[in-house]
């Protein structure tokens, strides 16, 4: 991977570790899972003004595993749309980063998130007023929406499955971070869902995989020309990623880190 | 009263007739546009409406973000399934992030008859009532529900506005204000105060009607807001008849009833009872009948207001 990319995912990944020692609780397995897919579209796709974050031509993105907040948080405060020292705020009282994101009151947030399934719904809803300023002479945008795997057993999410095909919109990418962990076991311990890439396909979508730590092969599935209808992109990550003792570790969905463990996360990082 | 009509007929023109005026007015529905008559709309506007299927909550998560993109967003199924079904998403999506959409559910209450229990919402406007953002809407009439519907859509905000089947007679008219929190007292009367919403508004004028023929003077509030209540015409009631009544098609638990009492509680000394459902849902029927069967008729209005002024001190 390239040399800068890896370093502002560790930069990222440290900013992550340090908010949620700070306020004593939030997700850190799933927060750390999904920083190449964010990177990839703050970095390489997506369209913002970070000095006009409801900019109307902005491309949306809809945080639907929203308890992963604070790697969006970390991005949008790199990329500028508040101070970065407002992160040490995270989940505190009066504070715009609320624990699952408000975009009422965090910047650069499209859709209050963090109740699981109703991402896909709200980026579908997002994508039909795209198309809808496109016709009407204005820029189509794009949406994407990052989706948790064990939230695929939320029925919603077939529901706008559905109507995402009907509707044909191709301005619509569902990320899918699939780490393969829940809060109470493995996906297929908890509630096997069998080939989720099968399942996309069978309701009209188009499904590319890819190595979900891979900023360029993301970026690049993300970019490839349209289909004509909805994506889905399967990311195959690891939840943890990047801290040796919290990968692949069920335990560490939502746990907070004591400060030896933090010390010892950010030795590795560090590196 | 010889006019009857129903308040979704009167909802679905009254889309129509928005749609002409406002091109930033969307409309969706569940399925069921021919009975919550957003058909209306769709008719004349196929590319502004939206048919998401028999998926209620994904069309009102959806909503949101379609208001969230600058519009304003009518979404519509009956109130079972969308007060009911799709509570949470409209709890989460819609009055979390305050988006400007307008939920208008139709089928509410017993008076859409032959469907029966599982159709009929008694709680609806309870569930709706205690979420915060949401203003709830609950015309007395046809007339009314025109008014309604221009009303939300030009405030910015979710309101839900329920909407019944059944034709019922139009008491208000062309003059009767419409102003969202602000009850209207269609007739002044100095010993008891009926406040009602919905249909049960045509039932408390018949009800003071039969009061006048035996010599008792009875207010009739249409309460058509229940969200935010009118609490200074609450309270005129209480100082000014002494009693209160509250006459709603609805559970008396969590409704307007409830609504009134909370307002009574606080210092407010007078008689009251709740006309509405006895805690209990309802079942096939006539519409007739089934007011008849849940005492939702004015015989019942009258009878407790008869029972509230003999309590006064």
């Amino acid at each position: 991977m390239d040399q800068n990319l890896e370093q502002k995912a560790r930069k990222i990944r440290l900013d992550v570790l340090k908010m949620l020692y700070e306020c004593q609780s939030g997700h850190p397995g799933g927060s750390l899972s999904c920083v190449e897919i964010l990177q990839a579209l703050y970095e390489n796709v997506m369209q913002y003004d970070a000095k006009n974050p409801k900019w109307q031509d902005r491309d949306r993105l809809v945080m639907s595993k929203g308890h992963a907040c604070p790697t969006l948080y970390a991005f949008l405060a790199d990329k500028g749309f508040f101070p970065r020292e407002e992160l040490w705020n995270l989940r505190q009282y009066g504070s715009f980063l609320q624990g699952h994101p408000d975009m009422n009151k965090c910047p650069g947030v499209d859709a209050s998130t963090g109740s699981l399934g109703q991402g896909t719904s709200w980026a579908l809803g997002y994508a039909l007023a795209g198309k809808r300023q496109g016709k009407d002479g204005g820029r189509e945008f794009k949406v994407y929406c990052i989706t948790g795997d064990g939230e695929s057993q939320e029925g919603m999410v077939w529901e706008s499955a559905m109507a995402a095909a009907h509707y044909q919109l191709d301005n619509l990418t569902i990320l899918f971070d699939h780490n393969g962990l829940q809060i109470d076991g493995t996906n297929d311990q908890v509630l096997a869902r069998g080939d989720i890439c099968k399942k996309y396909e069978a309701f009209g979508w188009e499904v590319i995989v890819v190595d979900g730590h891979d900023v360029n092969a993301i970026t690049e599935a993300l970019k490839k020309p349209s289909a004509g209808k909805p994506r889905f992109i399967c990311c195959n990550t690891v939840k943890g990623k990047g801290v040796s003792f919290m990968e692949n570790q069920v335990g560490w969905h939502g746990k907070p880190m004591n400060q030896e463990q933090y010390e010892a996360a950010c030795r590795e990082l560090e590196v | 009263m010889a006019e009857k009509k129903s308040t979704r007929i009167a909802y679905g023109e009254a889309l129509a007739k928005l749609g002409a005026v406002d091109d930033k007015v969307l409309v969706c529905d569940a399925d069921l546009a021919h009975a919550t008559m957003t058909a209306f709309f769709a008719d004349q506007y196929p590319d502004r409406f939206y048919n998401f299927g028999i998926a209620e909550g994904n069309m009102m998560t959806s909503s949101a973000a379609l208001a969230q993109s600058g519009y304003t967003v009518f979404a519509s199924t009956f109130a079972v399934f969308g007060a009911g079904r799709a509570f949470e998403q409209i709890r989460n999506a819609i009055c979390y992030s305050k988006a400007n959409v307008k939920i208008g559910c139709s089928h509410a209450g017993p008076s859409c008859g032959e469907d029966g229990g599982s159709h009929q919402a008694v709680e609806d406007i309870g569930l709706m009532r205690g979420l915060p953002n949401m203003t709830v809407l609950v015309p007395a009439d046809a007339a009314e529900m025109e008014k309604a519907v221009f009303a939300a859509a030009k405030f910015q905000g979710p309101v839900y506005i329920r909407t019944g089947r059944l034709p019922t007679d139009i008491c208000t008219d062309e003059s009767t204000p419409f102003e969202i929190g602000k009850a209207n007292v269609l007739r002044d009367g100095k010993d008891v105060a009926i406040i009602a919403c919905g249909i049960m508004v045509p039932q408390a004028i018949i009800a003071a009607d039969k009061l006048a023929e035996k010599g008792i003077s009875a207010r009739v509030i249409d309460m058509h807001t229940i969200k935010p209540l009118d609490v200074e015409a609450v309270k005129a009631a209480a100082k000014e008849c002494g009693a209160v009544v509250t006459a709603e098609e609805h559970s008396i638990i969590n409704g307007l009833g409830s609504a009134v009492a909370e307002v009574l509680a606080d210092g407010m000394n007078a008689p009251f009872e709740r006309v509405g459902i006895m805690d209990r849902f309802g079942q096939s029927g006539k519409p007739q009948k089934l007011f008849e069967a849940y005492g939702l008729t004015d015989k019942e209005i009258v009878e407790a207001s008869e029972r509230v002024i003999a309590r006064k001190a």
